[in-house]
């Protein structure tokens, strides 16, 4: 399924493999602080940030067609559908108690 | 122009006599004898599911649990749930009617990926085999739904190998869902846009898209439960701070989209058969074929309705519940613009149109009781009785199962060349009909009333409905087994079919019955819309052919 | 392939999904777990994978351009790091096993915190089955590499044909990705936790 489209050029790969070295660094000095909550959010935001560089430079992803494009969004829709629509229940299961209005 | 140039001689080469011997079968790469392949398996299987229905419901003539043990009894539910779905329901239309037709309808030579193709056929009797292997190997008893922690730390039964055997079914599903998406986007003959396209093609390329995004869910479960049986892990264990709830949700999240992935085909073949035997194009077109799609996404967001009493929070209950009420909206819009179809149409009622006609009404049923069943209180006391099992056996049977005879009926005169006789063919239409109604109606009767499911032996009041049930089944055995006989004696001596018997629209009534090895001998053009059988009636009629009505 | 990778996105996600879960609901129990990993290793093989995805990528562009020899050598370099990463993982897995950290009638975890000790092996069993799948896929990835390694010795691919290359490609980067998300999740968020 070769589809002919433009080509990141070898210096942009190496631009990008750089960033994610850089961004793992980074990433491995954020753990050692101590933010709190903070650092869960952090770590996954360079994570996708990591993520979306692979995504769009290595596999090309950027240059690839529309449709390729919704593939993978929905992947992810439907991945973020899977959590959230358990998490629903794991999170809403202490909330219901039996309260007698006539007591 | 609706018949192809040249006209056949009986000698013309076509899939089925272009090359002969075992290897050239199962070594093939041509999407029809593919299809044939997996027919051949799939009867094979369906015949093996209904042997444990029977047991079943031999069983359940009487009160006590007389015929089998009880464990033995959990092995015969748990058995025909597995291979009915998993062997039979999952690949029926797709990979037979799908196999066979999608590349026909779209004027392509064959899928995108034939080799591929064959391989998902093999992944499929591999994976069969382990489910035949742990049937053979006394068993399992789990139920289908594989619920932990039984299956993950009590049941002494197969239950790895079973689960590896759907596992392994799964990448065939996988693969062909693959190749259905992929054909569909590249292979589309010249003017053949997605409008043009027949709504069995969206019906399949929908299933396909569930296929896609949510077997692979299942499987990561089944690994999860291996694992866990294998090495004590613990993840859905309670002893050790696991969930077992979270297997279920787990599970559900494919095994609901799963019922779409097995209806949706079906309901493919039923716009296709019902245009054709009311000569008039489907209406409301663009709703159906949008309503595939709704199907295929709404369908990943109702499966919590399997767990309201398992102990999932009260609030997401509800939400689920509104959830599933939604996913009813886009079935009814079919089946109201099936119905307007219908109106003003020159209906005939050849076989095909029996099975659409059975399989509109019996789904209907079907699906408003999963209504019902989507309302929490209702399920409070009708889960996990005999309710929910006439629901899915409406759904399943009425429904799915209906519409493969239908399409078998409908495309068998393409696939083999050969007509079935038609006084035989509308007997046991009417004989399912018949059994099927009367095996399954009594059912919902008995759930209301309490009886619950997966038991081998139930109280005495339950008997005479019980005893009704069972004849029905011996009824809709008979109007199953018809069809085997009478189709294998067409290939012999049934009619010769010619291009299209049925005066259908659609590319693959325009090359020969039996195709060519490459369908087509050029490749068409498509300049007219979908269900163009007012063009085509009137072309008949200038040629002097008779028309229906 | 996308398509493919779509269903692996969706596999993964199904063990990503326990993960998160249990995290809400175990927290004190991830934590604990999560503090006994080898920040170093596993830094150490997200750096050796970025490295393997660069050579790989290098490797499509080679076969594109026809370049053989380069094509070999990329593709020998990417199997290498591979190899490399499955090393350290091994490196790691005896050293759970050894701190008994291996969930089954082996395991014992002695951590500070507030945690009940049974969801710590829950935490180890997501961890080892999500690792070992993902180190699965990259030996199944190094197979495929094997494959192209010979089918290019023997000059099947050009620029007009090389589409097996990028197909390998695009999936050893997907593994990439399933490890860009493995490493902060499982190593890197609650590393540094006052309790």
């Amino acid at each position: 399924m070769t589809t002919e489209h433009a080509h990141p050029t070898v210096k942009t790969f190496v631009a990008v493999w750089a960033a994610l070295l850089v961004l793992t660094a980074l990433t491995v000095f954020v753990a050692t602080l101590n933010l709190g909550p903070f650092n869960a959010i952090v770590a996954l935001t360079i994570a996708t940030v990591k993520a979306l560089l692979v995504l769009l430079f290595f596999m090309e992803l950027r240059y690839s067609t529309a449709l390729t494009k919704v593939a993978v969004i929905s992947a992810v829709f439907f991945l973020m559908l899977l959590a959230g629509l358990t998490l629903s229940d794991y999170m809403t299961r202490g909330w219901s108690s039996y309260i007698n209005p006539f007591r | 122009m609706m018949e192809t140039a040249s006209h056949t001689t009986e000698a013309k080469t076509n899939y089925l006599n272009a090359d002969y011997g075992v290897k050239s079968w199962l070594l093939t790469t041509d999407h029809k004898r593919i299809a044939l392949l997996y027919l051949g398996s799939i009867t094979l299987f369906f015949f093996l599911g209904g042997f444990f229905a029977m047991l079943i419901r031999l069983e359940l003539l009487t009160p006590a649990g007389d015929l089998v043990l009880a464990d033995t009894y959990n092995k015969l539910f748990t058995m025909h749930g597995i291979v009915m779905i998993f062997l039979f329901l999952i690949p029926s239309v797709p990979a037979v009617f799908g196999n066979f037709l999608v590349p026909m309808m779209i004027g392509a030579k064959d899928l995108a990926f034939p080799r591929l193709n064959l391989a998902s056929w093999y992944i499929f009797i591999t994976g069969a085999g382990f489910i035949l292997y742990a049937i053979l190997t006394g068993g399992v008893d789990t139920g289908w739904t594989f619920y932990t922690p039984y299956s993950t730390t009590y049941s002494n039964s197969n239950v790895i190998t079973a689960a590896l055997g759907v596992f392994i079914t799964g990448f065939s599903s996988i693969f062909t869902g693959l190749n259905i998406i992929v054909t569909v986007h590249r292979m589309r003959a010249p003017g053949l846009t997605w409008r043009r396209l027949p709504l069995f093609i969206w019906a399949n390329y929908a299933a396909s898209v569930i296929m896609v995004l949510g077997t692979p869910v299942l499987a990561i479960t089944i690994v999860l439960v291996a694992l866990e049986r294998l090495f004590h892990l613990g993840i859905f264990d309670a002893r050790l701070g696991g969930d077992p709830l979270l297997f279920q949700h787990l599970f559900w999240f494919y095994s609901h989209p799963a019922v779409y992935i097995m209806i949706l085909p079906g309901m493919g073949v039923i716009s296709e058969v019902i245009a054709c035997f009311s000569r008039k194009r489907v209406f409301g077109y663009d709703f159906i074929a949008m309503s595939s799609i709704a199907i295929a996404v709404l369908g990943f967001l109702v499966w919590a309705h399997h767990m309201y009493v398992a102990g999932i929070s009260t609030y997401a209950a509800l939400i689920f519940s509104m959830l599933s009420f939604f996913v009813a909206i886009p079935s009814a819009v079919k089946v109201f613009n099936w119905t307007a179809t219908l109106y003003k149409g020159s209906i005939t009622f050849e076989t095909p149109m029996l099975y659409v006609f059975a399989f509109i009404g019996l789904f209907t049923i079907g699906g408003l009781t999963g209504v019902f069943l989507a309302a929490v209180g209702i399920d409070l006391h009708v889960t996990d009785t005999y309710f929910v099992v006439a629901h899915f056996h409406y759904v399943m049977v009425g429904g799915m199962v209906t519409a493969f005879m239908c399409a078998l009926h409908f495309w068998w005169p393409k696939m083999t060349g050969k007509m079935y006789p038609e006084g035989f063919s509308k007997l046991s239409a009417v004989l399912v009909f018949i059994g099927f109604n009367l095996t399954f109606f009594p059912q919902f009767l008995l759930g209301y009333m309490g009886m619950p499911r997966r038991y081998h032996a139930y109280p005495p009041e339950f008997q005479v409905l019980n005893v009704l049930s069972t004849a029905g089944a011996s009824i809709l055995a008979a109007g199953f087994l018809m069809p085997m006989i009478y189709f294998a004696w067409s290939l012999q001596y049934g009619k010769d079919a010619g291009p299209n018997p049925y005066r259908a629209a659609g590319l693959e009534w325009m090359t020969a019955s039996p195709p060519p090895t490459f369908n087509f001998d050029e490749t068409p053009v498509v300049t007219w819309e979908a269900y163009n059988y007012d063009e085509i009636d009137a072309a008949d009629q200038n040629k002097g052919v008779e028309v229906a009505g | 392939m996308w398509l493919f990778l779509v269903t692996e996105i969706m596999f993964f996600g199904g063990m990503f999904a326990a993960y998160l879960i249990y995290r809400l609901s175990y927290y004190n129990a991830w934590v604990a777990g999560s503090q006994t990993m080898e920040i170093k290793l596993g830094a150490i093989n997200t750096a050796v994978l970025i490295c393997s995805s660069l050579t790989m990528v290098m490797a499509v562009h080679s076969a594109k351009l026809g370049n053989r020899k380069l094509t070999s050598i990329c593709l020998i370099l990417t199997l290498v790091l591979g190899f490399a990463f499955l090393g350290v993982k091994a490196v790691e897995y005896h050293g759970h096993w050894v701190h008994h950290e291996v969930p089954g009638p082996n395991f014992h975890f002695e951590h500070e915190g507030n945690y009940d000790p049974r969801n710590v092996s829950i935490f180890f069993s997501l961890y080892f089955a999500m690792t070992g799948m993902h180190a699965f896929h990259m030996i199944i990835g190094a197979g495929l590499l094997t494959w192209l390694l010979i089918a290019n010795a023997r000059g099947r691919f050009s620029p007009e044909y090389n589409s097996p290359v990028e197909m390998v490609g695009l999936y050893w980067h997907f593994v990439d990705l399933i490890w860009i998300y493995l490493f902060p999740l499982l190593y890197l968020i609650s590393h540094h936790h006052n309790g």
